[in-house]
């Protein structure tokens, strides 16, 4: 006999199924010419927006943290590897076998960020923690903006916040030089080696990751620190070492989304609007709407919500006003007491069942 | 003589955070919510004076007559509307995310009402400077208007919660609010009386906030509005001395670090300062610490 599947993992495998469906469909529809290249040109982006999504749904749903930062450490992964890749650009390596390294660099960088940031962060509580960890992606995302790093003319690695053009004035000496983070210009010329099944790879092997964590036993320890701190604490399990962990993970697979985001376009830059606080928001938008804690949920709101504002396009200034609307409403009626019990009186499910139950009622009667 | 100068400048600044801030403490203080609208309703109250100075080619004073009297409403109407039916959800996290989608909202109207193109907002405030030490230290007249405003706002919210019954009913909320209710307070009363003074304020935050930094656009208000949040946060959010406090540190820590540091990391400085403030003290200056009951 079969062993009896349970009800955790046939989740977890509805999940996954529904992410390679998903990839499936899209490149079916891709080989069939179906997609328009406004589409094409997102879907290494759905990745690496889903990536986010789960990571910061580790933090919230199921650390019970609060974080607004969370496009700090996708900053974190996305320089550390684009840095990577800048360095070793013109070297004898496999291209493939470089971007996998850099795509390591990008993990092991942010979840070192998320190791020192959460030591100090963790011990804050609620909306506290919020903005704190919303300041260091602020600092995160000034630092790279005002970051120099270059090779000076004797091969001497250089890392600062001065432009090696304000020190230099000598035009021969600093074409010698190799740029490779050029402030608030950024990196530039990026080899675009992201690939919307590199992406998916990705975005698997993390929901893996986080769907394991979450049904085992290091998951159930910092799903019991969510729900009650002092009880967890009392029954033995160390709060500072748990959270801490999810906290690393959660970075971890952010800079893992980053270093996808920084091999995706040529150019990269620190800009608010690519990792500033209303990025963060985003990812937490994306988060609370398809439904705390779940995995399957961040993934479908974060497709739903990046696809929206593109297929309303033909409305063009009413686009993002509808998109507002459509946002207020939505948390309104998933959230609130009142719309909650409105759809449970006139729910479809209640009414099928009080029609079965009426049905049997008649039979035994 | 620059030191001067640039202290007299964070100070100004300081000002309008403290200003912007009251209104977010005093609405976290009650509804226990991060108002992320807050900063979108200075934006609208500096285009709603734009308009009635420009447009209606209405006297100044009017102009912020006008541009408060709407924020209160406004602020009234998104309490009612987006914010009080959710006051009883299961996670407060479902009223920040429409707290934010509030802020897009008005974002975008006002993007499709006045357009994108950003205008020039000139000064409301016509005071003379004032030269001090023998001319070498020019005080401009909004910098003596805006702190002049921000102490008499401090004053009169001070008086105004110590002294009245709206001001102590909304004390009682803030520290228990089934017990006030019991009392015979009306909760849904107060909290809209909240979200009506600091709607109001951010009016007058936005108009003196526009008339140092004087390009208008419909995203001006978020950066003030998230830095008067750190400024409460610093000061300890809750509480009415703490945002004034913390605001003025914020202004001041912003302006020192641009003048002397570095430009381009003048934010970094502001949020390095919160977060080590928050590690040493994790409720702020001025807040209070609540004991942990088992």
């Amino acid at each position: 006999m079969l062993k009896k599947i349970s009800k955790n993992t046939k989740s977890s495998f509805i999940t996954c199924a529904l992410v390679i469906v998903i990839y499936a469909v899209i490149q079916i529809m891709n080989s069939a010419g179906s997609l328009s290249s406004l589409i094409k040109g997102m879907l290494v982006l759905l990745c690496v927006y889903s990536m986010m999504a789960i990571s910061l749904n580790l933090t919230v749903g199921v650390l019970g943290e609060l974080s607004l930062g969370h496009a700090g450490f996708m900053c974190v992964g996305a320089f550390s590897s684009g840095l990577f890749t800048q360095m070793l650009k013109t070297g004898p390596m496999n291209p493939n076998l470089r971007f996998f390294l850099a795509i390591m660099v990008g993990i092991v960088c942010a979840a070192l960020f998320g190791f020192l940031i959460g030591i100090p962060v963790l011990r804050l509580k609620g909306d506290y923690l919020a903005i704190v960890t919303l300041g260091f992606g602020e600092i995160i995302k000034s630092i790279f903006n005002a970051l120099y790093a270059y090779k000076d003319a004797n091969g001497v690695f250089h890392l600062s916040f001065t432009s090696p053009k304000a020190t230099v004035t000598d035009e021969a000496v600093i074409s010698q030089y190799k740029i490779y983070i050029d402030g608030s210009a950024g990196i530039t010329r990026n080899p675009m080696q992201s690939t919307f099944t590199i992406g998916i790879i990705m975005l698997l092997i993390s929901l893996v990751i986080i769907l394991n964590l979450m049904h085992s036993r290091t998951g159930r320890a910092v799903m019991a620190i969510r729900d009650n701190r002092i009880a967890a604490e009392s029954v033995g399990i160390h709060i500072t070492k748990y959270k801490l962990l999810a906290f690393t993970l959660s970075a971890a697979i952010a800079g893992a989304a980053g270093a996808l985001y920084a091999h995706n376009a040529p150019s990269l830059m620190a800009t608010s609007a690519k990792f500033g606080y209303n990025m963060s928001i985003m990812f937490l938008v994306f988060v609370v709407l398809g439904g705390i804690g779940s995995m399957r949920g961040s993934i479908i709101a974060t497709i739903i919500l990046t696809v929206l504002p593109e297929l309303l396009r033909f409305l063009n200034t009413y686009r993002m006003l509808i998109y507002s609307i459509v946002l207020i409403v939505m948390m309104l009626w998933n959230w609130a007491p009142a719309c909650k019990n409105f759809r449970e009186k006139y729910s479809l499910k209640r009414f099928l069942r009080m029609k079965l139950t009426k049905k049997k009622t008649e039979e035994e009667v | 003589m620059g030191f001067i100068d640039a202290f007299v400048k964070g100070i100004s600044l300081g000002s309008v955070y403290a200003i912007i801030a009251l209104g977010y403490t005093m609405v976290y203080g009650i509804a226990k919510m991060l108002n992320f609208a807050h900063g979108d309703v200075i934006m609208v109250g500096a285009y709603i004076s734009y308009t009635v100075m420009y447009n209606l080619k209405m006297p100044v004073w009017m102009s912020i007559v006008a541009a408060v009297i709407f924020c209160t409403v406004l602020g009234i109407t998104i309490e009612k509307i987006a914010y009080k039916p959710l006051r009883k959800a299961s996670s407060s996290l479902a009223v920040l995310i429409t707290a934010i989608g509030v802020s897009y909202l008005l974002q975008n109207i006002a993007l499709l009402v006045f357009g994108s193109n950003p205008k020039m907002y000139t000064s409301v405030v016509q005071t003379p400077p004032v030269k001090l030490a023998g001319g070498e230290l020019i005080i401009t007249g909004k910098t003596i208007v805006t702190v002049a405003v921000c102490i008499v706002i401090m004053i009169a919210l001070t008086l105004f919660i110590n002294k009245t019954k709206p001001g102590q009913a909304m004390l009682a909320v803030s520290e228990d609010k089934g017990a006030a209710q019991l009392m015979g307070i009306s909760v849904n009363g107060t909290i809209a009386l909240t979200f009506a003074i600091g709607s109001g304020l951010a009016a007058v935050a936005g108009v003196l906030y526009l008339s140092s930094y004087t390009t208008l656009d419909p995203y001006v208000g978020s950066m003030p509005g998230i830095k008067a949040f750190v400024a409460a946060v610093l000061g300890g959010i809750g509480s009415i001395p703490g945002a004034f406090v913390g605001g003025l540190l914020l202004g001041l820590i912003e302006i020192l670090g641009k003048t002397y540091i570095s430009t381009v990391l003048s934010d970094a400085i502001v949020f390095g300062v919160l977060i080590i403030v928050l590690l040493v003290k994790p409720t702020g200056i001025f807040g209070k610490n609540i004991q942990e009951k088992v």
